[in-house]
């Protein structure tokens, strides 16, 4: 628009003078008196005063037109839709896991090779509003499920969260959500992505005292007391452990669980960059659901801390189960010492590069140490532990292979040992 | 009884909490550019983001920018910008102040995730005062991570080396004009 209008006054310029010259040279015209051409070059002035303002009004349209093509161009369904689509409020993510183990038993322990895509996970959330949301995780261990009357099959499909999370108060200080979640307790039971995390396999202390993976149905809230400080509360369905009173054993993992008796669990951590501290107090009435003869109440105390300073880094967990003395005593299903479960570790790692880090970590836990009998009457070893060492590479941020070589210390009456390499490739997205 | 000693401790919890808001708008972006600049912001410039930058962009971001060009405001040196950055799920936005190449300031305006929201308090924020961008265009100083918080921690810090970089360019080019 603008080139046409400064076309038509350089054209009407022009044509103006060569008039007057053409006037003047063949001395067939009137020549214009003063008072005409200032008329004139007044009128020219008017007219490129008024095509400046129109060039003003067109530079700030092409800024506003420019800036509404940058806002459609980022708008996955363009301003038509008018609001954020069902797609939009609706994520996915996940993990996975691929390991290889290449152990050698010793002191009665059984030599294990094998490769196993032990976990692939798939995250879907959904956001209704601001303030309420969905969350699930949904995953296929070991790779295969296959409908075996004995239930022996390779792997299971499990839903290990599904909740309704609803922000509360004007401040959105506080939320409370209903579903199946994990128990906050522990380093990994909330946050077990492979590359968080170092070593192939997850630590035995977050396997067999804090029964990671772990997670339950219920309802809970969290929020943050000050400025780095975290609180979390739940009351959810509980563990049924069986006569062995083995808690791992005791997940039921919401499948038609059992709900005679509830559990409650409570976590203060306080964060800072470099620095976590946290601890979890969690109990349980019965921790056989009133299923077997001698019940026994459970508590859960864990404690942990997570130190960096500039590449390095240190990771130390403490946990114990305290269960009722009555159900260890005389007797064929009794000395099994498990009113007394505890366990703990050390990690320290460095990370050498941007994108290698190397760990080693020394661990120790044992499920019976109530004082465990044999059949003689002997007192049994149950002390386990277990050191690790190795090397994680992160080729992207999100995506691990790690190495790492194990040696246990297992008594041959408490399972026997397994020593040897461990290989993995985890990813998360 | 142990039903209400849980509801005591909800309640006394409650009581507790600290009257800031854990997600939300902190602060409006328009307010973080005229508090940067006493009250008086500039008028907006753009940056053109070019082809040759996309590349260091797509090193840093781990992703082209959407928009063409990037508005800016600056006045004595100091540059301000407003950027966006997806922790895990919904984009943080931050606001962040450059001069002469060093990382001013640095604040959460907006925070939509769900989890993380530790990484708007000054105790994360402040490790940036001073930072710079090296030759590989990382930070020249570690950034301390919050756990709990990871994937907002590599959002902001990724912004951070975002604005250090941009700062370069929009200089470069305040510098043709003058």
């Amino acid at each position: 628009m603008f080139r046409d209008q400064k076309a038509r006054i350089v054209a009407i310029f022009w044509v103006t003078i060569s008039f007057i010259v053409l006037c003047n040279v063949n001395g067939q015209g009137v020549v214009p008196s003063n008072a005409d051409m200032w008329k004139i070059i007044q009128q020219q002035q008017e007219e490129i005063r008024a095509l400046k303002e129109k060039l003003n009004m067109v530079e700030k349209d092409v800024a506003i037109t420019g800036e509404m093509i940058e806002q459609v161009a980022e708008q996955p369904g363009g301003l038509a839709e008018g609001g954020p689509s069902w797609a939009d409020k609706t994520s996915i993510g996940g993990y996975g896991e691929l390991h290889y183990n290449e152990l050698t038993g010793k002191n009665g322990g059984s030599d294990l090779n094998r490769v196993d895509f032990h976990r692939f996970v798939l995250y879907y959330g959904h956001q209704f509003t601001d303030r309420i949301r969905f969350f699930s995780e949904f995953e296929l261990e070991h790779a295969l499920t296959e409908d075996t009357a004995d239930g022996s099959g390779a792997g299971e499909v499990e839903l290990e969260q599904a909740y309704v999370e609803m922000d509360l108060g004007d401040l959105q200080l506080h939320a409370v959500k209903a579903g199946v979640f994990l128990i906050p307790v522990g380093i990994l039971n909330e946050t077990h992505e492979p590359p968080t995390f170092y070593g192939t396999e997850r630590n035995n202390v977050e396997s067999r005292i804090i029964p990671s993976t772990w997670w339950e149905a219920g309802l809970a809230l969290s929020g943050e007391v000050v400025p780095g400080l975290n609180y979390d509360l739940a009351y959810t369905s509980g563990l049924q452990v069986p006569s062995s009173y083995t808690i791992r054993s005791g997940r039921q993992k919401v499948a038609n669980a059992t709900a005679e008796d509830g559990a409650y669990s409570g976590r203060l951590k306080w964060s800072i960059p470099g620095l976590e501290l946290a601890g979890t107090v969690h109990y349980q009435t019965d921790l056989t659901q009133r299923s077997l003869a001698r019940d026994s109440d459970g508590l859960l105390l864990e404690g942990h801390v997570i130190w960096e300073l500039g590449q390095f880094k240190l990771k130390a967990l403490y946990a114990q189960w305290d269960l009722d003395s009555s159900i260890t005593g005389t007797g064929s299903d009794l000395d099994n010492g498990k009113d007394d479960q505890f366990g703990w570790y050390i990690e320290p790692s460095f990370k050498i590069t941007e994108n290698i880090g190397i760990f080693a970590r020394f661990s120790q836990w044992d499920e019976n140490a109530g004082g465990r009998v044999n059949s003689s009457g002997g007192s049994v070893d149950t002390e386990k532990e277990q050191f690790d060492i190795g090397v994680n590479w992160w080729p992207h941020e999100n995506v691990v292979l790690k190495l790492d070589y194990q040696n246990q210390y297992i008594h041959s009456e408490a399972g026997g040992e397994q020593d040897g390499f461990n290989f993995g490739v985890g990813y998360q997205f | 009884m142990t039903r209400c000693y849980f509801m005591i401790a909800v309640v006394a919890l409650s009581a507790l909490a600290a009257p800031v808001i854990a997600k939300g708008t902190y602060q409006e972006p328009d307010a973080f550019v005229a508090e940067t600049f006493g009250g008086d912001p500039p008028e907006p410039s753009m940056l053109w983001i070019r082809k040759s930058m996309q590349r260091d962009i797509m090193d840093i971001m781990d992703r082209k920018l959407k928009t063409l060009r990037l508005r800016y405001w600056t006045r004595d040196g100091r540059y301000a910008y407003i950027l966006e950055e997806v922790g895990k799920e919904k984009p943080i936005t931050v606001g962040l102040v450059v001069r002469e190449g060093e990382m001013e300031k640095i604040q959460i305006l907006v925070f939509r995730e769900v989890r993380g929201w530790e990484v708007r308090h000054p105790f994360f924020t402040d490790q940036f005062k001073g930072v710079k961008l090296d030759h590989k265009l990382r930070l020249d100083e570690k950034i301390d991570g919050i756990s709990g918080a990871t994937l907002s921690v590599r959002a902001v810090t990724k912004l951070a080396r975002l604005s250090l970089y941009l700062f370069q360019h929009c200089a470069e080019l305040n510098a043709e004009k003058s």
